[in-house]
């Protein structure tokens, strides 16, 4: 799925990245656990979270997780966008709950890890 | 090649910078994608260990033709049962370390998924030192 439709169906705002909106993302994963996703195997991913913090965007460096939506119109700070957008990665800003956000994406045919 | 760095106690903020660093190095030299990806995470679940649980620390990464040795040593409460903390879901993590994110008590054991040598010492009341390797492909 495009990181175009992907923001489309999340009625999302893009606040860094606008240029990677072509880029094709293939799987799913919503959680607050950093340490989890930490875990993860699975590169080419979107992280789905409610958990806005400095260490979320470190911890998608490290996974080389390459979007990231936030849930709930939870705005990423400006040290957060800057560390992103150094990265290349491309932040969403979601009105729509954790749960609802995940619906719609699955619905919309993005698969799941597990 | 050798890259230091001074972590502290706390510091959230701060916490990933030298991994990031790393990261940044480790690719320039052209290693393998996974093999910087496990490294990476290794070395920042220790940093995030040394931010979350002990009062200030370092890192210093030794990087080789084929390999790279990481010791990430604090001052700190130490450990007092190593084989207690590895095992997956053990943590004394404060809450504010838990509303961050972490604190799940999955750091060591992915530590040692993501490593292919693990060692750690540790000494209660002073600090833990601990010893990653990895292997480029
Ligand atoms: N550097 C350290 N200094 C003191 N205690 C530590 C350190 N690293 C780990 N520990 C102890 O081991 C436990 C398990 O660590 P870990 O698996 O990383 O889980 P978590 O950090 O999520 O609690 C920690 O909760 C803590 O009690
Ligand atoms: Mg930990």
């Amino acid at each position: 799925m495009k990181l175009r439709d992907i923001a489309t169906v999340l009625n999302a705002k893009v606040t860094c990245g606008v240029d990677k909106l072509d880029e094709e993302i293939g799987m799913g994963y919503s959680s607050d656990l950093m340490s989890d996703v930490l875990t993860l195997d699975t590169d080419n991913l979107i992280l789905i979270t409610g958990l806005v913090n400095l260490q979320c965007i470190r911890t998608a460096e490290m996974a080389d997780i390459r979007a990231i939506v936030f849930v709930r119109n939870k705005k990423a700070s400006d040290p957060m966008l800057e560390l992103a957008c150094e990265n290349g990665m491309c932040i969403l800003e979601s009105p729509f709950s954790l749960f609802k956000s995940s619906g719609l994406l699955f619905q919309a045919g993005l698969k799941p890890i597990y | 090649m050798k890259l230091t760095f001074n972590i502290q106690g706390g510091d959230f903020t701060h916490a990933g910078k030298p991994s990031s660093e790393v990261k940044k190095v480790l690719k320039q030299l052209n290693v393998d994608g996974k093999t910087v990806k496990n490294i990476v995470i290794a070395l920042y679940e220790a940093e995030v260990n040394v931010v979350a649980h002990a009062w200030k620390g370092t890192v210093s990464a030794e990087i080789d033709e084929n390999k790279i040795t990481i010791f990430v040593e604090d001052d700190g409460p130490g450990i007092p049962d190593i084989e207690l903390a590895m095992q997956a879901g053990y943590s004394t993590a404060s809450k504010q370390v838990r509303d961050m994110g972490f604190g799940a008590g999955m750091g060591l054991p992915n530590m040692k998924k993501n490593t292919d040598e693990l060692l750690i010492e540790s000494i209660v009341g002073k600090g833990t030192k601990v010893k990653m390797v990895n292997y480029f492909k």
